[in-house]
């Protein structure tokens, strides 16, 4: 569809300008200038480019959009990308409770008005041994969690997302024990890396993809990353998630990715990189998915084969 | 082999071939999708599964309508079933892996979906290699003991596609399902004429 071509096109040639731009002016200028490009074009509200701009090749918005896990909405790759469009979501809120001041119900709204959008261009790994590379645009969590005050008690944050069978078809069936929860550490959850995504290649986020608001933990395996998000949880006990209730052999609370700790099911020292050739061979999986040197302090003297 | 015989098995042949022309309709019309190697390798995965309730469910068809026909059509069938099975495990080994023998060897030692999968087509290799008429006639009782692997390589080929799904596992107990069904249909209680 041309419509889903030309923007990532645009996008493309942009990002080329601006880097170009960016040698001779300077990263100031850079970002002025792109704040206002982006916001003439999408619906969003301007954002920050991301700082990398030489990252990996990104994976295209057509692979993107159109080969997700998300089991609201049926369990093969393209059942979001068919039947995502059905949900609604506007009006939608989220609500902060739990361990915190004084529990909070925001608007989507006013919530990407709090704090600054930013783009972050992220690798994603699945745990089937596929990855992509996407530029999301999102709000760091911990920001947002430092603006709603919290109290001492809390040392973890549970996300739970909606559960509406009428709109989600998946959900008709009990695959999961819906609605599909994940957790966090409150240390990761503050991690500078960990952001709430609300865009996606310069534009609101995909339904298929977690609209209108979903986690990014880019150092975890994607199902850590929940989408649709609607209740966000502070806590004291470390919350039990749909994976691990659904097979706890399989699936633990941190999910870092790991090339040294196999799945039972798939090697996780290889991977898959989505839109590569049929022909280029599956590239060598990283410790905590490349993002080692920002998050290993948070696991050290952790023993990872047991809290996989 | 009557006239009308071998026009139906150079039908059958000629049909066997459709997942080859069905995924070269796909690669042309640019339809694999995010992951190509994944759509190949469970394209080929998934045929080699039908191959194998199509070649089981000869001697049941056999037994249910008293018309012997059908077993002519058997060993190709089953050739079938290895031939799909290896350009399956060819795609795993060659495409998927690069031919990364390490890789491939932890993959198989580690995950019982992979060492299933790979078991059944060791299991199928005396098969294909003794499916010719002399080998028949050389093997004579031998042969038939040595066909009922057959059935285990039926059940592994079931466990390889059960174990590899990650939650939804309709499709592969379709299969269990039929696979099932087909071995009873064999039991010799039951009596159809």
């Amino acid at each position: 569809m041309p419509s889903e071509i030309t923007p990532e096109h645009i996008y493309h040639d942009r990002r080329n300008f601006i880097k170009n731009l960016g040698l001779i002016l300077g990263s100031s200028a850079l970002t002025t200038f792109t704040n206002k490009s982006f916001a003439a074009l999408n619906s969003l509200p301007s954002f920050a480019p991301s700082k990398n701009l030489d990252p990996e090749k990104l994976s295209s918005f057509k692979d993107i959009t159109s080969y997700n896990n998300y089991y609201e909405f049926g369990t093969s790759k393209t059942d979001p990308h068919d039947y995502a469009d059905k949900l609604k979501t506007d009006p939608w809120t989220i609500t902060f409770e739990g361990a915190i001041q004084k529990p909070i119900t925001l608007d989507i709204d006013e919530l990407i008005k709090l704090i600054p959008l930013e783009e972050r261009i992220y690798r994603l790994r699945c745990v089937e041994g596929w990855s992509m590379v996407i530029p999301w645009i999102g709000i760091p969590l911990g920001a947002l969690l430092k603006k709603i005050s919290l109290t001492g008690n809390a040392k973890f944050v549970e996300f739970v997302s909606l559960k509406r069978p009428s709109e989600m078809i998946g959900q008709r069936d009990d695959m999961l024990d819906w609605p599909y929860s994940e957790g966090l550490r409150l240390d990761e959850a503050m991690h500078p890396l960990t952001i709430l995504a609300v865009g996606l290649y310069g534009k609101i986020l995909p339904k298929q993809n977690g609209a209108p608001i979903r986690l990014v933990v880019p150092w975890k395996y994607g199902f850590k990353s929940i989408k649709a998000i609607t209740k966000i949880r502070l806590v004291e006990k470390m919350p039990i998630t749909t994976w691990m209730k659904a097979n706890p052999k399989e699936y633990g609370f941190y999910a870092n990715v790991n090339p040294e700790v196999d799945h039972p099911r798939w090697s996780q020292a290889t991977e898959r990189r989505i839109g590569e050739s049929l022909l280029s061979p599956r590239l060598k999986t990283q410790m905590f998915n490349g993002y080692q040197k920002e998050v290993a302090h948070l696991y050290q003297g952790m023993d990872l084969n047991k809290n996989f | 082999m009557k006239l009308n015989q071998i026009y139906i098995k150079r039908l059958i042949f000629t049909l066997s071939l459709w997942p080859i022309l069905s995924l070269s309709i796909d690669i042309l019309q640019n339809n694999l999708g995010a992951n190509p190697v994944e759509f190949i390798e469970r394209h080929f995965g998934k045929w080699t599964l039908i191959f194998l309730c199509l070649t089981l469910s000869m001697t049941p068809l056999r037994k249910i309508t008293g018309i012997s026909q059908w077993i002519l059509y058997r060993r190709m069938l089953g050739l079938f079933v290895f031939f799909y099975a290896s350009i399956h495990l060819l795609c795993y080994v060659g495409i998927d892996y690069q031919f990364a023998i390490t890789d491939i060897k932890n993959d198989i030692v580690k995950h019982r979906y992979v060492l299933v999968g790979f078991l059944a087509w060791l299991l199928l290799l005396p098969l294909a290699l003794t499916s010719s008429d002399k080998m028949i006639r050389r093997l004579k009782a031998h042969w038939k003991r040595l066909h009922r692997l057959i059935y285990l390589i039926a059940i592994l080929g079931v466990l390889h596609f059960m174990w590899l799904v990650k939650k939804d596992i309709t499709e592969p107990l379709i299969y269990a399902v039929i696979v099932l069904l087909l071995f009873i249909l064999r039991l010799n209680i039951l009596k159809f004429k």
